[in-house]
């Protein structure tokens, strides 16, 4: 049971379109879990259904041992949550941001003043954690999102699309984040549609409407599909049947 | 709780940085109560009568001199019979018309009971009631002069108003009731939906809905910042009304203030049901103002007398909040009435709140699955 996400079948119907096609797959405790696929692959539908934001017509999951179904109380203490549109509130300073997430997340007040202070070292904010986000430039603020989705210690951490619209550099500095995190424990789960960050994902599945059509680690990815790119990997199972 | 607390005071970090929308939210009543209030009632300068003197006596001629020469009244017309009179009105320019009946003069000058006529056009009842008020001072004053203080009046004028085209002058003070709910409308309803729009198209609804935070949480916690600050605005547009344009306050505070809080719940789960519908601050505004704006200036009687209304527009006119709410607080303010004759009005506003709030609800739980 020390699996930080195991679906079985999960599927979720939206009238005769079947968004996601019984996905299967099991993601380990510390793992960095790349979830690829072009828009429109069933991608935000499945995290949706993980998140507890989305019923599933059927098949199961558990997150981190928490039923979907009816644990979803339980499994939003649990998770982290990070969209690449940041949410942040961009009229509030940085450390309003992080004392309302805290909040939310019910730390207490003490540890809410650690919390802020931690995360404001690290990140070098120092000079603007009194100033409004919406200053703030956009690699900053990508990973003050991210600082803030570990806030409560989460056990795994969903990152929809979290590097779009960054650039290579700041990208990169990103990944190093995400490691540290990973390094602690926490399992990452991350979409993205850059390929070149699927290079440094533990394992990777490939969605390909609605289903999962590849599973494995990039290493092992491009040996079977004998390409030398991840890249390579998604242009074969996606081509044709994408739009991307 | 201190969960809930947190989401409160983000709250109200976004409202009280928003500069614009503060000034808009204790801006607004200021400027509508005095455009309503004085606009109204200080359009006096000037005022076109009209004259039907069956007397030419000394006195109806003096008494003549001394209305046009106060200021507040401009002769336009003398009519010569009572079936003038109304035509006059109809055309619309003629405020007031001033009646001299025969032998005027001579029941003065006899000391008996002499009569003068007002008519005035009550389908500006603010109007009317002033301009029939400054003229009955005026003539008062006349019949004064002549029987010096002290003596026994040797005779007296009577000055008898009437109103027409709205003879109970329903619709008094209308505007201030008007005002509120207009109010209390527009903040509750149309800044609720839209800052429930805005945490949508920034997508820290989705950040908001993946926390531990529970919807009605997050829905009372958007909606208690603006429950507070509507009753502020709801308590200085009656402070405004009472104190600086002299609106009676009959009836019980306490109710009135009670009744106010049930419209404030009521407008904000108008907002709340707006913005289950609404995904961007752009269609929840439209939204409000269309749904609800619109339909409160022009069908609550709050600027049009909905008994003058044509048939299907009076029928409308019953599900729009507002009406009821005005009657309350016209029968709080004006008539000094309690909860005994106003408790279908409320009834209506507690079961509007209720219908409005499932139905958020609803839509809500069926946004989940």
């Amino acid at each position: 049971m020390d699996k930080a996400v195991v679906t079985n079948k999960l599927t979720k119907r939206f009238g005769n379109f079947v968004a996601t096609n019984e996905i299967t797959f099991e993601v380990a405790q510390g793992e960095i879990f790349g979830f690829l696929g072009a828009n429109g692959a069933g991608k935000t539908t499945a995290i949706r259904m993980l998140c507890g934001l989305l019923k599933p017509s059927s098949g199961e999951a558990r997150i981190a041992g928490f039923d979907v179904y009816r644990q979803t109380e339980q499994i939003k203490q649990v998770i982290g949550y990070m969209s690449q549109r940041f949410s942040l509130y961009e009229d509030l300073t940085v450390r309003e941001n992080i004392r309302f997430y805290g909040g939310i997340y019910g730390l207490s007040r003490a540890d809410l003043k650690a919390k802020s202070q931690q995360i404001i070292e690290q990140l070098n904010l120092g000079s603007v954690a009194d100033k409004l986000v919406v200053d703030l430039p956009l690699g900053w603020k990508q990973r003050l999102a991210f600082s803030v989705a570990l806030i409560h210690n989460p056990k795994i951490v969903f990152l929809d699309e979290p590097t779009g619209g960054v650039d290579p550099i700041t990208r990169r500095q990103f990944w190093d984040m995400i490691y540290e995190a990973a390094d602690r424990g926490t399992t990452i789960f991350v979409t993205t549609h850059y390929m070149d960050e699927a290079e440094y994902c533990n394992r990777v599945s490939i969605m390909v409407d609605g289903r999962i059509k590849a599973l494995d680690t990039p290493n092992q990815l491009k040996r079977s599909f004998d390409v030398d790119s991840m890249d390579g990997v998604f242009q074969i199972l996606a081509r044709g049947t994408s739009t991307k | 709780m201190n969960r809930f607390l947190a989401f409160v005071k983000k709250e109200f970090f976004h409202i009280l940085r928003d500069r614009r929308t503060l000034l808009i939210l204790f801006g607004m009543p200021l400027v509508m109560v005095a455009l309503f209030g004085f606009a109204l009632t200080n359009e006096i300068k000037n005022a076109k009568i009209a004259l039907l003197d069956f007397d030419h006596g000394l006195h109806s001629q003096q008494i003549t001199n001394r209305l046009l020469s106060s200021g507040y009244f401009r002769l336009v017309e003398n009519v010569r019979s009572y079936e003038g009179i109304e035509a006059t009105f109809r055309r619309g320019e003629v405020r007031l018309v001033v009646v001299f009946p025969p032998n005027f003069s001579n029941d003065y000058v006899h000391g008996q009971q002499a009569q003068v006529q007002l008519l005035a056009d009550a389908s500006e009842q603010n109007t009317a009631i002033s301009l029939t008020n400054y003229a009955t001072n005026i003539i008062q004053g006349y019949a004064n002069e002549q029987n010096p203080s002290g003596s026994q009046p040797v005779a007296q004028i009577n000055v008898e108003p009437r109103m027409v085209f709205n003879p109970e002058l329903k619709g008094a003070f209308v505007f201030v009731p008007g005002v509120m709910a207009m109010v209390l409308l527009l903040v509750s309803a149309l800044m609720t939906s839209v800052t429930i729009a805005r945490e949508k198209e920034t997508g820290t609804m989705e950040v908001l809905m993946v926390s531990p935070l529970t919807q009605p949480q997050i829905l009372f916690g958007k909606v208690l910042p603006y429950l507070l600050l509507s009753f502020l605005n709801g308590c200085l547009i009656i402070a405004l009304g009472v104190f600086l344009l002299g609106i009676p306050l009959n009836g019980s505070l306490a109710l009135l203030l009670v009744e106010t809080l049930l419209f404030i719940f009521l407008a904000l789960s108008i907002g709340i049901l707006i913005s289950t519908i609404a995904d961007t601050q752009l269609v929840a505004m439209f939204a409000s103002l269309l749904i609800m704006l619109m339909p409160t200036i022009f069908l609550s009687g709050f600027i049009f007398p909905i008994e003058s209304m044509p048939a299907p527009l009076q029928i409308i006119s019953n599900v729009i909040p507002a009406k009821y709410f005005i009657s309350i607080v016209k029968g709080i303010m004006i008539k000094g009435v309690g909860l005994g004759n106003l408790w279908k009005e409320t009834l209506v506003l507690i079961g509007m709140s209720g219908v409005f709030t499932a139905i958020s609800l609803r839509n809500l739980k069926s946004r989940l699955s």
